[in-house]
């Protein structure tokens, strides 16, 4: 379980999270949205102890993340923030066997190299192993290193935009990916996220932020709502159901 | 040459026998039949470029990766200065005759001690005040180092001349002027500070990826920057005190090895750029001892070969870039 207490940030004079109080649900796929500076990916970099917070605490499986060892914790939470490219050569195989680093130090065993095989065929990379990663478009880059996040077989995921840079049928892929580690392998896994109409149609809980505070959290369908959302982003957004699922309209 | 030889072994094999081949044509070639006077003052040098070869490519590869940057050599951050005005200081406030006529290994180890502390102090707070800003990192690295410079100039101008002179002589070495007096401490030292690097090669690797996922992958950043930092700088230390300052070397021996060797692992990096740096070394001061005549000094021509390739790399990576 992940709880946060009064967790507070500022950059300079700019409060970028305000007292954040929050418990998020294991074996969730929970969405955090919201307007551009709300401080989302601020909250999950101080989750994922990459960014310090000023005060407040985290707590991940009842423990402070300031007591974690590092080695330990690389083994139970992982994040993947904007990929970045490299500039030596490296495959997209040796790109995923990083995720072990964790477990093997640079060793890889033959339990290693299963878990990096099952992350490569789960996100579709299986003809694109030997590939030097500079050639891949800006999506497979993206799938690498979700390969990579899954190879480090964490329970926690955190994910900072993952369908960045990825065409529909990808989104779709990876949506789909996050909600089977969820559902078949146990996993507890956050992402920020821009589409609402992804969030509404993958997420458990959504978490919405607005000003580095928390606007709203609870169940999808509490936060899919066209009075929510619209003071949320302070636009007029209508919400239709297709098919029995909730779609966002925003184009005005 | 990329094309012709692709594996790592044979890259290694091949980089061997350009070793090999130096160092025989720099032992034998036109030695005039006074063998002894010229094996002995050439090994001597032998032994400079192997040590100071394998500390550079250790160090500057090391740093490079520390800092992502591959224009970034540890020299640029002024550590050769410091360790000038160290030595300068040293010498100028303590008696600096009765330090050299005595034993001169504890000065050497005592400033590599005062360097290391300093670095890591300057380094320190460059990285945390900088860390997203590599500019700021290379201006303050660049700007302290004329600092540290025009102190070392003033306290030289202040001394007694035929101080100055000893000082010159004694403590600033050159590849011309080499401290053999030094090796077996800085065989040791370096012994140990590479042996320590290539336990950590394997968490290096990881680095390649960004702070930010190594930290994910439970690598404790600011602690491996602390504990790099020491042996870079000590590295550097007692590569200078060894044959004096050599900015580029390492930015040249770096680059050539990313190219040839081509891979983000760390050990085939220090092998190759070991070997790199030992044969331009041994190759360049053939060349200058005997095609040059000694007219001009090694670390110019490494200096200027070093530059040149500086700004075309530049040029490259913005047209490429």
């Amino acid at each position: 379980m992940i709880k946060l207490t009064d967790l507070s940030k500022k950059y300079g004079v700019k409060k970028v999270v305000s007292k954040v109080n929050l418990s998020l649900t294991t074996n969730k796929l929970t969405a955090i949205i919201g307007p551009n500076g709300a401080g989302k990916s601020t909250l999950l970099a101080m989750i994922s102890r990459l960014v310090p917070s000023d005060t407040g605490e985290i707590f991940l499986d009842h423990q402070s993340l300031k007591t974690w060892k590092q080695n330990s914790l690389a083994k139970k939470l992982s994040l993947l923030k904007q990929a970045s490219s490299f500039e030596l050569k490296i495959t997209v195989k040796e790109l995923v066997e990083f995720g072990r680093f964790p477990y093997s130090k640079g060793h890889l065993t033959e339990v290693d190299h299963q878990k990096v095989n099952q992350a490569l065929a789960i996100l579709g990379l299986k003809d694109l192993v030997n590939e030097d990663i500079s050639t891949l478009s800006g999506g497979q880059l993206q799938r690498a290193y979700i390969a990579l996040v899954l190879a480090q077989d964490t329970d926690y995921i955190l994910l900072d935009e993952p369908l960045n840079n990825l065409d529909m049928k990808y989104e779709v892929q990876i949506m789909k990916t996050l909600r089977y580690l969820v559902k078949e392998l146990g996993k507890t896994i956050i992402i920020v996220i821009h589409d609402l109409n992804f969030a509404a149609s993958y997420a458990d809980e959504i978490i919405a932020m607005k000003n580095g505070k928390i606007f709203k959290s609870g169940l999808t369908n509490k936060i899919i709502d066209e009075k929510v959302l619209s003071k949320l982003y302070e636009i007029p957004i209508q919400i239709q159901n297709i098919s029995g699922k909730p779609f966002c309209l925003y184009f005005n | 040459m990329k094309k012709l030889i692709r594996s790592f072994p044979l890259k290694v094999i091949a980089l061997l026998i350009l070793v090999i081949v130096s160092c025989i044509l720099f032992l034998t070639y036109q030695t005039y039949g006074n063998w002894d006077f010229a094996l002995s003052l050439r090994s001597g040098k032998l032994i400079a470029f192997v040590l100071v070869g394998i500390a550079t490519s250790f160090a500057t590869i090391t740093f490079q990766t520390l800092t992502h940057n591959q224009f970034l050599t540890p020299n640029i951050l002024g550590l050769d200065s410091l360790y000038t005005l160290v030595q300068t200081t040293i010498f100028f406030f303590f008696n600096g005759k009765q330090l050299l006529g005595s034993e001169s290994v504890a000065t050497f180890l005592l400033t590599i001690a005062i360097m290391v502390i300093f670095s890591v102090l300057l380094a320190n707070f460059l990285l945390r005040k900088g860390q997203n800003n590599l500019f700021l990192l290379l201006m303050v690295g660049i700007i302290l180092a004329t600092l540290l410079n025009s102190i070392t100039t003033f306290l030289q101008v202040a001394m007694n001349p035929n101080e100055f002179d000893a000082l010159q002589t004694k403590l600033f070495a050159s590849f011309n002027n080499i401290n053999s007096q030094y090796f077996p401490i800085a065989a040791i030292i370096i012994l140990i500070l590479v042996i320590f690097l290539w336990f950590k090669s394997l968490t290096l690797d990881v680095l390649h990826l960004g702070d930010d996922q190594a930290t994910n992958l439970g690598i404790n950043i600011p602690s491996l920057q602390f504990s790099l930092l020491v042996v870079i700088s000590s590295l550097i230390g007692v590569s200078t005190a060894l044959v004096g300052p050599i900015t580029f070397l390492g930015f040249i021996v770096a680059n050539i090895s990313y190219h040839f060797i081509g891979t983000y692992h760390h050990r085939q990096l220090f092998i190759g750029g070991s070997l790199i740096a030992i044969f331009l070394l041994i190759f360049g001061e053939f060349i200058v001892e005997q095609v040059f005549k000694l007219n001009t000094p090694l670390s110019s021509v490494i200096e200027f070969t070093g530059g040149i390739y500086f700004i075309g790399k530049v040029i490259y990576e913005r047209k490429n870039g």
